[in-house]
């Protein structure tokens, strides 16, 4: 469930907005989001554990460059959809998978498959092809035109969608 | 992103990059962190305790990661699920491959856009080569956010669809096993 916005103040509005794309990698970095922010270390540590508990922020840490930690690829699957948890079950099993979700479309099981390098990706992929029964979809990155995932959270408009 | 699709696949053309970026001292600080930093007043001390190094190797190591390219931000990474924007869509479009660079850079300029990818058509039962992550806070945002799209990308473009996720059956934030970069060791998130 989403949070009510109306739970998150100023502070931590201004929290988000401010460090959802990055923060400072430097000797105390809470004391210096702090001192930008107008408040005190305490009350930046406190407020990112709250937003934790309350899932909104989901991690404080760094953001690693995957292409620079291996190989991936997204592969997508058309499986009968009596078949689809089985399926499903077999994905997940497979070594490298991170990502399986069920898609409204013919090709229903869409996952992305991580390895140490292509090549160990390419006969995991075929090993799970194999063992589906299946051809898999191979759809790998040919160019990517924006990864910045962060976006602007309009909050007078979130404000505006919640019942009084 | 909390439900997207594929935030921690690699470009393709990158992934030949060999993991060797990181010596076994930066491994572990990435084992040591890729689940969140503690957030104490100096984190870099605490991490260093974990792994037996002084907090100013852990700040000088995190430091160089983030120059070399490794660690691309430290951030307050949001759940955007959790803001609200519990619509999203997968939008794969059939564009014109003489002007997909330029339209798909004007695509994920669009609010609502959060990753936007070329990838290979495999004819006939698959035309798409444009990928663009649309968010939303109902699916009907989702749609018009599609129009937008849609309007863009004019007549470079034949034919699309928004494949929305039924279901979550497995969603795992990027573990760097403890063998090696996508080894069998990943947890849950």
């Amino acid at each position: 469930m989403p949070v009510d916005p109306r739970d998150l103040d100023a502070l931590d509005r201004r929290l988000i907005d401010c460090y959802q794309r990055r923060l400072p990698v430097c000797i105390r970095p809470f004391a210096r989001m702090a001192e930008r922010l107008g408040t005190s270390e305490a009350e930046v540590i406190a407020r990112l554990e709250r937003l934790l508990a309350l899932g909104v922020v989901s991690r404080v840490g760094p953001v690693f460059d995957h292409a620079r930690a291996g190989a991936s690829l997204l592969a997508a699957v058309s499986v009968p959809d009596a078949e689809r948890e089985a399926c499903a079950a077999i994905v997940n099993r497979a070594p490298g998978v991170n990502h399986n979700y069920a898609r409204d479309h013919a090709y229903n099981l869409w996952f992305v498959m991580t390895a140490p390098d292509e090549a160990v990706l390419a006969s995991r992929l075929d090993r799970l092809e194999a063992t589906l029964g299946y051809p898999l979809l191979r759809l790998p990155m040919l160019e990517g035109y924006h990864i910045d995932l962060a976006i602007p959270i309009p909050w007078a408009e979130l404000e505006g969608t919640c019942p009084p | 992103m909390s439900d997207s699709t594929c935030p921690s696949e690699a470009r393709a053309q990158d992934a030949a990059t060999p993991a060797g970026h990181l010596d076994p001292r930066d491994r572990a600080i990435v084992l040591a962190t890729q689940a969140g930093l503690p957030l104490v007043p100096d984190p870099w001390g605490a991490v260093g305790r974990r792994v037996g190094m002084s907090g100013d190797e852990v700040l000088a190591r995190m430091q160089a990661m983030a120059a070399r390219g490794v660690i691309r931000r430290v951030a307050a990474v949001p759940n955007h699920y959790r803001l609200g924007y519990v619509a999203n869509g997968m939008s794969v479009w059939d564009v014109d491959d003489a002007e997909i660079d330029r339209l798909g850079r004007e695509v994920a300029a669009i609010e609502g856009v959060s990753h936007c990818y070329r990838r290979p058509r495999h004819r006939p039962h698959w035309p798409f080569n444009l990928f663009a992550m649309l968010h939303g806070h109902s699916r009907e945002e989702v749609e018009r956010q599609a129009e937008v799209l849609r309007a863009r990308l004019g007549e470079a473009c034949r034919d699309h669809r928004i494949l929305y996720s039924s279901r979550i059956l497995k969603k795992t934030g990027l573990r760097l096993g403890a063998g090696g970069p996508g080894s069998d060791t990943q947890r849950r998130d």
